[in-house]
């Protein structure tokens, strides 16, 4: 399941080590994740669901969803597709017996709601008490994820308080470019991000970047992510912490936790948020078998990894993700079976869609996937035609051979750290869900807190690396760093994002940035943010 | 406007830019690009030394002006849509330059299935050219000689027995 060779990407493998799986020993390679090293070796079970027992195999591959849950070194509940093998580790499936993949368990999905259906433990075995406490135990331990660890933490954990300027969440293109603009101009910089590594979802898109020249356009992503990793690393004022959590802003001060051992407090005059965002899955029959899995999860697996998803994959959504990903898969050496497409048109670029197409892979627009077939994990597909009505057409149903299904249906933006700071949020669409109220610059309702990147609408890479920008700049600038020359960079980055998003693709993101942008810069009259006095459009 | 392309994912006669005259595919190799949508995009138009490339906006579409065009390839070497083409008419022959990031990447001599827009199988062609994929950041370019009145139709090769 392993790629040894590839035409873009050189995958550098780290030391052989063994890691075990419910006891089983592994192959691993030191710097690769454990749901990566346990997908190579054939295993594709990784959960049992919560209440039916159903197979769960790996969905998004960034830490975003639960389906790969498991205990690690004995601590339960870990997303394994987060977590970087090390020899000896001992890596086992929970919430099923004997474990994930032969859980006897299993028939719960056939049998329980025929005698305990969903609500019923609101009426059944209620009384007497002791019949009540008796059947609550039974069923905890049916049902619940993991168990407590046996032994006690012995270590101590750390602490450390840092002071800074300006501190970025977020070490993708949005908060990579935040920091460097910021740190250009004097501004000392934290940049915190979660992975070992810098670069958020750049590091698995192979291909070359559209936009102009000026914003690297031409270049392939992956090499955009080195470059601003460089970039980064060249600006001793920038701060950078890896494997670093944010879990929450209260009041400018930032708490985080570095390397699950120190807990960090970090006091910020401005802080940039840029956490991205998530994707979603789409609502079909058997939609949670493994084999369903997010497309960028498939990105993460065989571009960062690696390793191939499966030998034949359908593609849910003709979104620039969808098609982009069908042209990486064809490049792995995987066969398309098919795009599909619920709209009546192709929903990403064009070009895209002809790169795949001249190589003979079918587009079907106006359809939609009914269900996945497959008893533990995907061994076909059902698709079906969609009339004007967004009905199903009887009879138009069509089974396509795939061992894998890649749901690139969109994403949302990873909004919660936002939320919890205070900032005043927005449902809109055309955003991609729920988004801060911001000013021009990306300044939010909180003063002095921003937002860059598909955090704040989820759009691309390359406008992401210019809102990054813009709130890096505009945030020193008001820290009073920077001069004449500052202010018009930034006007001038934000007369480019503009203009790039002219066009018939970018329509669609103004209609939704003219919904959540406030009228005047907020922290030029605080008092009259708290009066309410302004407000978005 | 008309969305045809968009159901399909190919181009149809129809659909493709004005094409260049023999008189012109005969003096030396040009960029034909196959970009009819609005999008952001504008590595070409920045590549061009020779202004023959013609944008007013970032979300145009590109237009060459095939007597200015003098087939450098600049274009068709940073081509994210891999949209490029360079044709030529020589010699009773016709010549398609293509962008190609696959494996394996094909040596000059070699004979490759050659395919149209749609995905379908054409025949075979003989490969005349290839820039390594080293020199430009692995998407190689590659020639292959094929029928004159091919080469508004050949679009993809495939090497070997992939696909």
């Amino acid at each position: 399941m392993r790629l040894t060779e590839h035409p873009i990407i050189e995958f550098r493998r780290g030391k052989e080590i063994t890691i075990y799986f419910n006891g089983k020993p592994i192959k691993a390679y030191e710097g690769e994740t454990v749901a990566s090293a346990l997908y190579a070796s054939g295993i594709t079970t990784f959960s049992r669901s919560f209440r039916f027992h159903r197979p769960r195999g790996f969905f998004c591959a960034i830490g975003k969803c639960s389906s790969c849950m498991m205990e690690v070194d004995g601590i339960p509940n870990i997303r394994v597709c987060k977590v970087y093998v090390r020899e000896g580790m001992q890596v086992k499936t929970q919430n099923s017996f004997p474990n994930a993949d032969r859980d006897f368990l299993g028939v719960l999905d056939k049998v329980i709601d025929r005698f305990y259906p969903h609500g019923s433990h609101y009426k059944k075995f209620t009384s007497p008490t002791i019949l009540r406490e008796f059947v609550t135990k039974q069923i905890r331990g049916f049902a619940g994820t993991g168990s407590p660890p046996e032994k006690e933490f012995e270590g101590r954990g750390g602490y450390e308080e840092i002071e800074t300027d300006i501190a970025v969440v977020g070490g993708g293109p949005g908060g990579m470019s935040s920091a460097i603009y910021s740190a250009r101009l004097g501004a000392k910089v934290v940049l915190m991000d979660e992975n070992p590594f810098l670069g958020g979802q750049l590091v698995k898109q192979t291909h070359r970047f559209f936009g102009s020249g000026k914003h690297r356009a031409g270049t392939r992503g992956i090499r955009i992510a080195e470059i601003l990793k460089k970039e980064v690393e060249e600006l001793k004022n920038i701060d950078v912490r890896y494997e670093t959590k944010v879990f929450g802003i209260y009041d400018g001060v930032i708490g985080a936790v570095e390397r699950d051992k120190k807990l960090l407090k970090v006091k910020a005059k401005k802080i940039i948020i840029a956490t991205g965002a998530y994707e979603r899955t789409l609502v079909f029959e058997n939609n949670d078998l493994p084999g369903v899995y997010g497309a960028g999860g498939v990105q993460t697996l065989m571009n960062v990894y690696g390793i191939k998803p499966g030998n034949r994959g359908l593609i849910i959504g003709s979104g620039n993700v969808g098609l982009i990903l069908s042209y990486q898969l064809m490049q792995a050496g995987i066969e398309v079976s098919a795009i599909v497409e619920a709209m009546p048109r192709i929903g990403g670029y064009f070009v895209h869609a002809a790169k795949v197409r001249r190589l003979g892979v079918p587009i079907y627009t106006s359809h939609t996937i009914k269900r996945a077939i497959g008893k533990k994990r995907v061994e076909k597909a059902e698709i079906v035609k969609l009339d004007k009505n967004w009905c199903e057409v009887k009879g138009s149903e069509k089974i396509i051979d795939c061992d894998f299904i890649c749901v690139a249906i969109g994403l949302s933006p990873t909004h919660e750290l936002l939320y919890q700071a205070g900032c005043e949020m927005k449902f809109v669409p055309e955003l991609g869900g729920l988004v801060p109220l911001r000013t021009k610059y990306g300044e939010t309702s909180v003063e002095g807190v921003y937002v860059a990147g598909d955090v704040a609408g989820i759009e691309e890479a390359t406008s992401a690396m210019m809102e990054g920008r813009i709130a890096g700049l505009d945030a020193a600038i008001k820290l009073g760093y920077g001069d004449e020359e500052a202010i018009n960079l930034r006007e001038e980055i934000v007369n480019d994002l503009k203009e790039f998003r002219e066009g018939p693709f970018g329509k669609r993101i103004v209609e939704g940035i003219k919904k959540v942008t406030f009228e005047k810069e907020v922290s030029l009259d605080l008092k009259e943010l708290e009066k309410g006095e302004i407000s978005a459009k | 406007m008309e969305m045809g392309y968009l159901e399909r994912g190919y181009l149809e006669d129809d659909e493709l830019p004005p094409k260049p005259s023999e008189e012109r595919l005969r003096k030396k190799s040009v960029a034909y690009i196959e970009c009819p949508q609005e999008i952001p995009c504008s590595p070409c138009f920045e590549s061009c030394k020779y202004d023959a490339i013609s944008m007013q906006n970032i979300n145009d579409p590109p237009i060459v002006d095939y007597e200015k065009c003098t087939g450098c390839m600049k274009c068709i070497r940073v081509c994210p849509g891999l949209a490029i083409f360079m044709l030529r008419l020589r010699d009773g022959k016709g010549y398609v330059t293509l962008p190609y990031e696959f494996l394996p990447y094909p040596k000059k001599g070699d004979i490759v299935e050659i395919y149209n827009r749609k995905g379908e199988h054409l025949g075979k062609g003989r490969v005349t050219w290839v820039l390594p994929p080293e020199r430009n950041d692995q998407t190689s370019l590659v020639t292959v000689e094929v029928e004159p009145d091919q080469i508004f139709e050949v679009r993809a090769i495939k090497v070997g027995k992939q696909g």
